[in-house]
């Protein structure tokens, strides 16, 4: 069963139609992929994922459960969470405040305490700038931030918007490779991307997004060989 | 960089910056000339500082070439240079910007003798020109400016040439003169209450000022206390920061325990007039704790905050005051202030409902017109019936606490119960602040989007806020209504929402001891909306020095007077970080 599933999702963003009929699934465990250029409903189909955006129709269906007109928070508590494009971090909060931020909506200190030790383990970066304000952070640090506030709510599946936007080329590698390391822990990532020569490096399935709608649903290794995505998608924006 | 850091005299340091003196030279003639024609120097001429030599109306004028001149010649110490040796050219250099200052006067001088244009500059009169001669001849005052001027900005510029222990004797003797003056009713009436009578009629001029002698005595007591005190003060300070976390925790404890029971034995040494003035700091302490919560911590810019602080004293003159025209269930105090918090949260949650969507520029418009309705609600004749339009609601009973009433005759009874009010406002602060909630607001006030995404219910958390500060300004209207006994809608006006707005800017937002400061400060020397402060005859520049000084803070201490730990922390980090590097502090934790 999927962990996370958009079945037949229309949005309009006041008379506009942005997606098209969406159906998508994220099982647990995976590593997937959304590719996409500018304005093709990449973001709007992570907001509806997390519920900041309510569709016209269709369902999103989180571990069988209907949960279209549940709030974000619902679906956060049950292990939905983003990390946002370009990392926005609550810039004049100190590190450990976004941390604690992350687990807003969790009640169990020991494991607050045990998630936060992970992060600490996973990022011995983030332990050193605890008390420093976020905002003053180098962009590879925040990144790290960003991923560890994520992490904080026990996610069980991570949307990741964008993770290698704005990043230095040099890291935009880094982050990949951390990317994987958490997915190993058994966290599925559904991520979104521009950069899809990197994202298909990593992911076991992809979607492509054009216009709203979905017009390649494949595994990674199909889609990276795809002729058609090659020349008219890889080949502008995925020579990073 | 790493390497120039300590071989600081690689660099020769920047020499004087003359632009910079001539460009102060400029602001100075201007501010002088833009004060005079403001009126200050013949509207505070009464109110001496030290009599007879230095009155608050000349003193608006002399503080400008001092200030400015040690301004002009502060330069900042560039990273991997040593500082600047400090010689006569900075003398010079104060000199050049006090005779800048005094020449916009000089100027300002001549063109008051020799054309008329008092039509549209009201205060461009032969008083003026009286006061800027000193009384005497144009020709001799312009002179006597120039020396004058000269000499400040001379001063100013030496506060960078004399030692630094030097300059800190100067600027602590003349600051306690100007305090002690300022708070000369303050502390007649303190001394009074102690029997001390005697020390003040010697200091002080009856008509206001200190007097010579006093002036004298005060700098001599202002230079000689630290020197016997410091060391012992050192002393403790450096004791109690080696204890163990949990017995200075006890230790401050014990220093609040001992500052409350001061706080609340002092009105009973204070007499009338200080009890006033600090029931009304107090009042104000109130609504800027409550819109501290909303601006500060939540970043919701509520521009009509006065409404709950109307709410909250109407209902209160409703249930309370026998006139009430339509309604009059004339319940004690206590009772009605139950309905009160309920009804102003109520209507901090209807307010809040519509405006909560909004962000930003257009939500703090909204929140102002929602100011202005619920006066002119009060003051409508469709509602009259109820609220008494502009006749108000009159014979507001006191607040029967068994011992007594809280009446306004009564201003030391106001204190105390405002003081208890204040109490519970700061240890409800201090506790939200902290809290779960707490954190929520300040995601929120970070990135309202991403804390959606956290999982922050951002509508309810916003409501809260509403509803939080709605509650602390309703207990500061109830007050309000039973100290003042009548209520009338002129008392809501929008500038009350401003003035609060602007003690929470200046004493620093989301800090709760800088919004305290800020109130004494602002509504204590300056005075509130309506209620006078220390220095009566500022009440009607109030407003331009209020303007002024939000200016001034935006722009230099965008923290407030009193830093916040945290707030700090974001507008300097790089400063902070910087100067801990400098010092070698960061390596110690940072092995990269």
């Amino acid at each position: 069963m999927p962990l996370l599933e958009l079945r037949g999702i229309n949005t309009h963003y006041g008379a506009v139609h942005i997606l098209k009929d969406v159906d998508l699934a994220i099982f647990p465990g995976e590593l997937v992929c959304l590719l996409g250029g500018n304005a093709s409903g990449k973001s709007t189909t992570l907001k509806t994922l997390l519920g900041m955006v309510t569709p016209t129709t269709g369902d999103v269906v989180l571990d069988g459960e209907i949960v279209t007109h549940h709030s974000t928070s619902y679906r956060v508590e049950r292990g939905v969470t983003m990390v946002p494009e370009n990392r926005r971090l609550f810039k004049r909060l100190s590190v450990k405040e976004n941390l604690e931020l992350g687990a807003y909506l969790r009640t169990d200190r020991d494991g607050i305490a045990n998630d936060l030790e992970r992060v600490f383990e996973m990022f011995p970066r983030v332990k050193e700038r605890l008390n420093q304000k976020s905002g003053t952070l180098s962009g590879g640090e925040q990144q790290m931030v960003a991923v560890g506030r994520a992490l904080m709510s026990d996610p069980r599946v991570l949307l990741m918007d964008e993770p290698s936007m704005g990043l230095a080329p040099a890291l935009v590698q880094t982050n990949f490779e951390l990317i994987q390391q958490i997915h190993e822990e058994g966290v599925a990532i559904f991520i979104v991307e521009q950069n899809a020569n990197m994202a298909l490096s990593i992911a076991d399935r992809g979607w492509v997004l054009q216009t709203g709608k979905v017009v390649l649903d494949d595994s990674a290794e199909a889609l990276l060989a795809n002729p058609e995505l090659r020349a008219s998608y890889l080949g502008e924006s995925g020579s990073v | 960089m790493t390497a120039t850091a300590n071989d600081a005299s690689t660099f020769e340091a920047p020499g004087l910056d003359w632009r910079r003196q001539i460009r102060f030279s400029a602001i100075g003639a201007l501010s002088c000339a833009f004060i005079a024609l403001a009126g200050m120097p013949v509207g505070l001429d009464r109110r001496s500082i030290v009599y007879p030599v230095l009155s608050l109306g000349y003193l608006s004028l002399f503080w400008v070439p001092f200030v400015l001149a040690s301004l002009a010649g502060s330069q900042v110490v560039l990273e991997g240079m040593g500082e600047r040796e400090r010689d006569t050219r900075d003398l010079a250099a104060g000199a050049l910007v006090g005779l800048g200052s005094a020449l916009g006067l000089v100027g300002l001088m001549i063109l008051v003798k020799n054309f008329n244009l008092r039509d549209p500059l009201v205060n461009w009169s032969p008083q003026l020109l009286e006061l800027l001669s000193f009384n005497r001849s144009t020709t001799l005052g312009m002179l006597l400016w120039v020396v004058l001027g000269t000499t400040l900005g001379l001063l100013g510029g030496a506060m960078h040439v004399v030692p630094a222990m030097v300059r800190a004797k100067i600027l602590t003797v003349v600051l306690s003169v100007l305090i002690v003056s300022v708070l000369q009713t303050f502390l007649t009436d303190l001394l009074e209450g102690f029997r001390l009578e005697v020390f003040t009629d010697f200091i002080y001029y009856k008509r206001g000022g200190l007097e010579i002698l006093g002036a004298l005595l005060v700098a001599v007591l202002a230079i000689a206390i630290p020197l016997l005190v410091a060391g012992r003060i050192k002393g403790l300070r450096a004791r109690v920061q080696k204890m163990p976390p949990d017995e200075r925790s006890r230790v401050n404890l014990v220093l609040l325990g001992v500052g409350a029971a001061l706080l609340l034995v002092l009105p009973f040494f204070l007499g009338k007039i200080a009890n006033e003035l600090l029931a009304n700091v107090g009042l104000f302490v109130l609504l800027a704790l409550g819109l501290n919560i909303v601006v500060g911590l939540a970043g919701i810019l509520d521009l009509g905050y006065v409404a709950f602080f109307a709410v909250g004293g109407y209902t209160t003159a409703v249930l309370t005051s026998p006139n009430s025209p339509g309604f009059s269930p004339e319940l004690p105090w206590p009772v009605a202030l139950i309905v009160v918090v309920v009804l102003t949260g109520l209507v901090g949650l209807f307010i809040g409902a519509p405006v909560i969507r909004m962000r930003g520029d257009y939500l703090a418009i909204v929140t102002l017109g929602f100011g202005e309705i619920i006066r002119l609600l009060f003051l409508s004749d469709w509602l009259s019936g109820w609220f008494g339009g502009a006749q108000g609601i009159t014979n507001i009973p006191g607040v029967d606490v068994g011992i007594g009433t809280v009446k306004g005759t009564d201003p030391r009874s106001v204190f105390l119960l405002v003081l208890v009010f204040c109490g519970i406002a700061i240890y409800v602060s201090w506790r939200l602040e902290h809290s779960r909630l707490g954190r929520a607001w300040m995601a929120i006030r970070e990135d309202e989007d991403v804390a959606e995404a956290m999982g922050v219910n951002t509508t309810s958390t916003k409501l809260m806020a509403f509803v939080v500060g709605a509650v602390l300004a309703s207990f500061s209207g109830a007050i309000f209504s039973a100290k003042v006994g009548s209520i009338f809608p002129t008392s809501f006006i929008m500038l009350v929402s401003i003035i609060i707005l602007v003690v929470v800017i200046v004493g620093g937002m989301g800090n709760i001891a800088g919004v305290i400061v800020g109130a004494v400060v602002l509504i204590g020397v300056l005075g509130g909306p309506k209620q006078p402060g220390l220095l009566q005859e500022l009440g009607q520049f109030k407003l331009l020095i209020y303007g002024a000084l939000l200016v001034w803070m935006m722009l230099k201490r965008p923290e407030g007077l009193v830093p916040n730990v945290r707030r700090s922390r974001e507008l300097h980090q790089e400063e902070f970080l910087q100067d801990a590097w400098l010092k070698g502090e960061i390596d110690e934790e940072d092995p990269s």
